[in-house]
C-alpha cells in the first residue's frame, strides 16, 4: 500500500492553502500549506510559540485566518462558526464542564445535536466502554484522577464522532510513565475509530510514538513534514535535526566526492566522508548530523574511513545507556552512546582516557543549512 | 510558624470588640422597657409591639422591599452583561469610557449621584416616586454586580465556553449550559449585595425619592435627627438580626458547597 | 446583533443614568437661582430653535463659581473635608493595619470566620451603624456612664457634636474598607519570603518593613482611596455626629439643595467637589489597573 502523501491521486481530508496569521504585528502562521490525508494521525511538533496551536484553533473555528482558506473534505470551512464544524477539539486544559457528570460531559455535544434518548445513552456507553471509563460515569471531574480526566476528555470530543479531532497537548498534564501508556491507548483508540487526528505536542518522543506523519514547526512556518523515521534519520535542516533527540554537529567545507561529500572541518583533522545524494558545490559551507548512537567507541585506533581522537569529557550514565562526552584535540566535543550491556563497575572506559570514535559514511547525514 | 502571637491576638480582640460593641450594645438596649435609652430599666419587648403598630414603618419597609428587589434584579441582569462585555470583549468603541463608568460609580460620593439623577429625572419631566429610586438603584448597583461577576468571570477558563461552542451549542446556548451555573455564586452574591445595598442607601433615595415614597432609611433618617429613641434600637436590631442571618447562611451554603466539591 | 445587544443594553443604561446627569449638574450651575419650579433659569427651549439656543448659551455664567470662592464658608469646608478625609483616612489605616496583619496571620480554618466578621459590619446598614454611636458618646451615653462609674473621670466628657465624635464615627464605619483590601495582599504573601529575609540577616521587624510592608503596599492603597474617596463626600456622620462647627462639603451640598433649594449652587459644589476628587479617583483606578496586571502575569 502506498501511503496517501505519497500518492499523488489521493484526496485530502484537510487542505491549509497559503494559510497566515497574524495578532497585531506578530505573525503566528506565515504563509503555510498542508495536506492531511483521512486516517492519518498526524502530529505538529514545535517548540511553545511556533504557531502550532493557532493552527489547530483555525481547524476548530476559534480563530480565522489573516488571509489564505482553509478545506475540509474540499469545502472551505473558513467562515463556518465553531459550533457547526465537524469537527472536535480536546484541549489542554481538557475544559471539562465542573458542574456536570462525567456521563453528562459526554452526552453534551449529542444532546446539542438533539440525539434521540436511547440512541444517546447506548452512544456514550459506547464511549465510556472505549475509554474505560463505565465506573465514573457518575462522577464528577474534580472527583476523579488526572488520567481518567484525560479520557473524559477523549470521549467527550469523539461521541460525536468528528471528521477529524484535534488534540492540544493531550498529554501535557500527565506524569511520564502515565503518559506513555496513554500514548499508546490513544494511538488504539485511532485505529479502532478510524478518526483522522491532529495532535500538537511539543513533546519530539510523543510525537515519534503516535504519530504516521510529523510536521515540524519553527516561527509560523513548516520545516520538514516527513514519517517520523524519515524526520529521524533523514532531518532536512541543522533545526530539525537538532530538534528531535541528540544530535553532533560538525560544520565544515565540501568537496564532492563520487558518491557524496568530504569535509574539510579543523585544522589537524583527518577529512570526514559521508555519502549523500544532495549535490553540494565544492568548498560550500555545510554541516555533517550524526546521531551520538551511530558513533562507536573504542580503546584502540580502529579500521575506518572516519575516525577522531579525544579524551573523555564527562559520562552521563542514563541507566540502560551512558552517554560519553569526548573532547577532541581541537576544541570539539563530540557525543557518543553506547549501550549499558555489561555491569557499571566494568565500564570499560572512564573520565580522562584517550579513546577513539568511529562511524561509518552512511551514519551521517550532510545539511547544507 | 507562629509569629508575634500575642500582638495578632490584641489586635483582633481590640479591632472585633471596637467593630461589635456598638452594636451589641444598641440590641441590648433594644430590650430596655425604659424610654429613658440610656437608662436601664429591665428587661421589655414592648418597643417591638409599638414598631409593628407605627404605620409610617411598615408602610416605609414595604417601599424599601419592592425597591430592593426589583433594582437589585435588574442590577444582576445589567451587571451580568457588563461583566461578560468587559472580560471577554477585546475591543469595542468607546470600550474605556465604559469600563471608566463602571469604576466610577463604586467611588463616587452618593451626594453627586443622587444630585445628578435628581436633576435628570427633573430635566425629562419623570416624577419622582418608586420608579425614579429604582432607576438610581440599579444604576449604582449594577456596577457593584459587575466587579464581583466580572472577577468570577475573570478565573473561568474560557476553553470550557470555546468547549461548549466546540461541541456544538451556539455562542448563547453555551453562555447559559456552561458558564452560567459556573459563575451562579458570583451572580448570587451579586444580587444580595445589590439587594442590600439598595435597602441601606439613604442619601440617593432622600434626593430621588418623592413624597410618595418614603423608604425605611429616610424614615430613620428623619427620626435619628431628634435623636435615640427604643423605637429605633429595635427597628435596627431587626435589621441587623436579617442580614446577619441572610449573610451567615449564605455564608455556610458556600462552605458546605467548598467542602463537598472536595 | 447578539454581541451589539450584550454591549449596548449595559452600556446605553450608564451612558443616559450616570454620564449625562454630570453634565445636566454642569450645566445648571451655569445656571440662576429662581422661584420657580425648577427652581432655577434658564431652560432650554427647543422651539425655538437656534435663537433659543444662543440666548440659552449667553445665560449661562461663572457667577456661582464666583461666589464660592467669595464666601469663605464654601472653601472652609472643603479644607475641612479635605483635612478630615486625610487625617481620618490615616487613622483607620492605623487601626485596620493591625487588624487585617492579625487575620492574615492567624490559623488557617479561622480566617474565613474572621473574613465573614469583617464583612457583616459592611451588609449591615450604614445609618444603623452611625447611630449606635449617638448613644454610647452622648453627655449621658454608656461611655461616660463606664468612665464615671470606674472614677476615671468626675464630670461627664463631651464627645458628640465634636470633630472627635465624627472621626470616631469614619473609622468605625469604613474600616472595613480599609481592612479587606489590606487582608487580600498580605493573605496573598508567601510566608517563606519572611524567613529568606531572616535566612539573610534581616531582624523580625526589619523583615516586617522591608518585605510585608512593600508587598501589602497596593492593598495599602487601595484601601487608603477606598476611604478618603468617599469621606470627602460625607454627610450621614458629620450631620449625626458632628456638632454645627463640623464643616464638610457633603453636608454644606445638602444643606443648599433641601434647606435653601438654591439648586445652581449646590451643582456648583457639586462640579468643584467632582473636581477635587477626580484625580484620587484616577489614582485609584490606575492602582487597580496595575495590581489586576500583576496577578494576570
Amino acid at each position: 500500500m502506498v501511503d496517501p502523501w505519497n500518492d499523488p491521486d489521493a484526496k485530502p481530508l484537510i487542505s491549509f492553502q497559503n494559510v497566515t496569521k497574524s495578532f497585531g504585528s506578530f505573525l503566528a502562521v506565515d504563509n503555510l500549506s498542508l495536506d492531511i490525508f483521512e486516517k492519518e494521525f498526524f502530529a505538529l511538533l514545535g517548540p511553545s510559540g511556533c504557531g502550532k496551536t493557532t493552527l489547530l484553533r483555525m481547524l476548530a473555528g476559534f480563530e480565522a485566518p489573516t488571509s489564505g482558506s482553509i478545506l475540509l473534505a474540499n469545502r472551505d470551512i473558513t467562515p463556518i462558526p465553531p459550533n457547526k464544524r465537524t469537527v472536535n477539539m480536546m484541549f489542554q486544559s481538557y475544559a471539562l464542564f465542573p458542574h456536570l457528570s462525567v456521563y453528562d460531559n459526554i452526552a453534551f455535544g449529542l444532546r446539542r445535536q438533539k440525539m434521540p434518548k436511547a440512541q444517546l445513552a447506548s452512544r456514550v456507553d459506547e464511549m465510556l466502554t472505549l475509554t474505560r471509563l463505565e465506573r465514573f460515569a457518575n462522577r464528577r471531574p474534580h472527583q476523579i484522577s488526572g488520567g481518567q480526566r484525560q479520557r473524559v476528555a477523549l470521549a467527550r470530543s469523539l461521541a460525536k464522532a468528528p471528521k477529524l479531532l484535534l488534540l492540544d497537548e493531550p498529554m501535557g498534564a500527565l506524569d511520564k510513565k502515565l503518559r506513555q501508556e496513554t500514548q499508546f491507548e490513544l494511538v488504539d483508540i485511532q485505529e479502532k475509530t478510524g478518526t483522522t487526528f491532529v495532535i500538537v505536542t511539543h513533546d519530539q518522543e510523543e510525537a515519534m510514538t503516535v504519530a504516521t506523519r510529523v510536521g515540524v514547526m519553527n516561527e509560523g512556518q513548516l520545516v520538514q513534514v516527513e514519517a517520523p523515521d524519515v524526520i529521524y534519520e533523514n532531518p532536512n535542516s541543522t533545526y530539525v535535526a537538532s530538534f528531535l533527540g541528540q544530535i553532533n554537529l560538525i560544520e565544515g567545507r565540501a568537496t564532492p566526492t563520487a558518491s557524496g561529500i568530504d569535509l574539510v572541518w579543523a585544522e589537524g583533522q583527518p577529512r570526514l566522508h559521508c555519502k549523500t545524494d544532495v549535490v553540494f558545490s565544492s568548498g560550500q559551507r555545510c554541516h555533517l548530523a550524526i546521531r551520538p548512537e551511530k558513533i562507536m567507541i573504542h580503546a584502540e585506533e580502529p579500521e575506518s574511513r572516519n575516525k577522531v581522537c579525544g579524551t573523555v569529557l564527562d559520562i552521563a550514565y542514563l541507566g540502560n545507556i551512558s552517554t560519553y562526552h569526548v573532547e577532541l584535540i581541537s576544541g570539539h566535543v563530540i557525543k557518543a552512546q553506547t549501550t549499558n550491556d555489561r555491569r557499571i563497575s566494568r565500564r570499560s572506559f572512564t573520565w580522562d582516557d584517550s579513546v577513539w570514535l568511529s562511524w561509518t559514511d552512511t551514519a551521517a547525514v550532510a545539511l547544507a543549512n | 510558624m507562629r509569629r508575634l502571637t500575642w500582638f495578632n491576638t490584641t489586635a483582633l480582640t481590640f479591632g472585633f470588640a471596637f467593630l461589635y460593641l456598638p452594636v451589641v450594645i444598641l440590641v441590648v438596649y433594644s430590650f430596655n422597657s425604659s424610654r429613658l435609652v440610656t437608662v436601664w430599666a429591665g428587661f421589655s419587648t414592648k418597643w417591638y409591639f409599638e414598631l409593628l403598630q407605627n404605620q409610617l414603618f411598615i408602610d416605609a419597609a414595604w417601599v424599601t422591599l419592592r425597591v430592593a428587589a426589583i433594582s437589585s434584579t435588574i442590577a444582576t441582569i445589567l451587571g451580568t452583561m457588563a461583566a461578560y462585555v468587559l472580560v471577554r470583549s477585546a475591543r469595542f468603541y468607546g470600550r474605556t469610557l465604559f469600563s471608566g463608568m463602571i469604576y466610577a460609580p463604586l467611588v463616587m460620593p452618593e451626594v453627586i449621584t443622587g444630585l445628578s439623577l435628581l436633576l435628570l429625572f427633573i430635566g425629562i419631566g419623570l416624577d419622582r416616586g418608586l420608579v425614579t429610586i429604582i432607576l438610581a438603584h440599579t444604576t449604582f448597583s449594577m456596577c457593584f454586580v459587575s466587579v464581583v461577576v466580572s472577577s468570577r468571570l475573570a478565573n473561568f477558563d474560557r476553553s470550557l465556553e470555546e468547549a461548549a461552542l466546540d461541541l456544538g451549542c451556539t455562542p448563547f446556548h453555551a453562555f447559559c449550559l456552561v458558564t452560567l451555573p459556573n459563575i451562579a455564586p458570583a451572580v448570587i452574591a451579586g444580587w444580595l449585595l445589590a439587594f442590600s445595598l439598595s435597602l441601606d442607601d439613604l442619601v440617593i433615595a432622600s434626593f430621588t425619592a418623592g413624597p410618595s415614597a418614603t423608604t425605611l432609611p429616610i424614615r430613620i433618617w428623619s427620626s435619628v435627627r431628634l435623636g435615640v429613641s427604643p423605637e429605633i434600637n429595635a427597628l435596627s436590631t431587626l435589621l441587623i438580626a436579617m442580614v446577619s442571618i441572610g449573610v451567615i447562611t449564605a455564608a455556610l451554603i458556600s462552605k458546605r458547597n467548598l467542602l463537598r466539591q472536595n | 446583533m447578539g454581541r451589539f445587544f450584550l454591549i449596548a443594553t449595559p452600556y446605553f443604561w450608564l451612558l443616559a443614568l450616570f454620564l449625562v446627569p454630570f453634565f445636566i449638574v454642569f450645566k445648571i450651575s451655569l445656571s440662576d437661582p429662581d422661584i420657580a419650579i425648577p427652581p432655577y433659569v434658564p431652560n432650554l427651549n427647543w422651539n425655538e430653535g437656534w435663537p433659543g439656543l444662543s440666548d440659552f448659551l449667553t445665560q449661562l455664567d461663572f457667577e456661582n463659581f464666583g461666589f464660592l470662592l467669595t464666601d469663605d464658608l464654601y472653601w472652609k469646608a472643603y479644607l475641612s473635608s479635605l483635612r478630615i478625609a486625610v487625617l481620618s483616612t490615616f487613622l483607620t489605616l492605623l487601626v485596620g493595619f493591625p487588624i487585617a496583619y492579625g487575620m492574615a496571620r492567624a490559623e488557617p480554618r479561622w480566617r474565613p470566620t474572621l473574613l465573614l466578621l469583617i464583612i457583616l459590619p459592611f451588609w449591615t446598614s450604614f445609618l444603623i451603624r452611625v447611630y449606635a454611636w449617638i448613644g454610647i458618646l452622648s453627655t449621658e451615653g454608656y461611655l461616660n456612664q463606664v468612665l464615671q462609674f470606674t472614677r476615671i473621670i468626675e464630670s461627664p466628657l463631651t464627645v458628640l457634636n465634636t470633630p472627635t465624635a465624627v472621626y470616631i464615627g469614619i473609622i468605625y464605619t469604613y474600616l472595613p474598607f480599609m481592612v479587606l483590601p489590606i487582608y487580600a495582599s498580605l493573605e496573598r504573601m508567601d510566608l517563606s519570603l519572611l524567613e529568606a529575609a531572616e535566612d539573610l540577616g534581616c531582624s523580625r521587624i526589619s523583615a516586617f518593613w522591608l518585605i510585608t510592608v512593600p508587598l501589602a503596599r497596593a492593598g495599602i492603597i487601595a484601601g487608603c482611596f477606598l476611604v478618603f474617596i468617599p469621606v470627602l463626600g460625607e454627610i450621614v456622620i458629620p450631620s449625626l455626629l458632628g456638632g454645627s462647627d463640623t464643616l464638610m462639603i457633603g453636608k454644606v451640598l445638602w444643606e443648599e439643595f433641601f434647606n435653601n433649594r438654591d439648586w445652581p449652587l449646590a451643582s456648583a459644589v457639586a462640579v468643584v467637589l467632582l473636581i477635587v476628587l477626580i484625580i484620587p479617583i484616577i489614582l485609584f483606578q490606575r492602582n487597580e489597573l496595575k495590581q489586576r496586571e500583576a496577578e494576570g502575569s
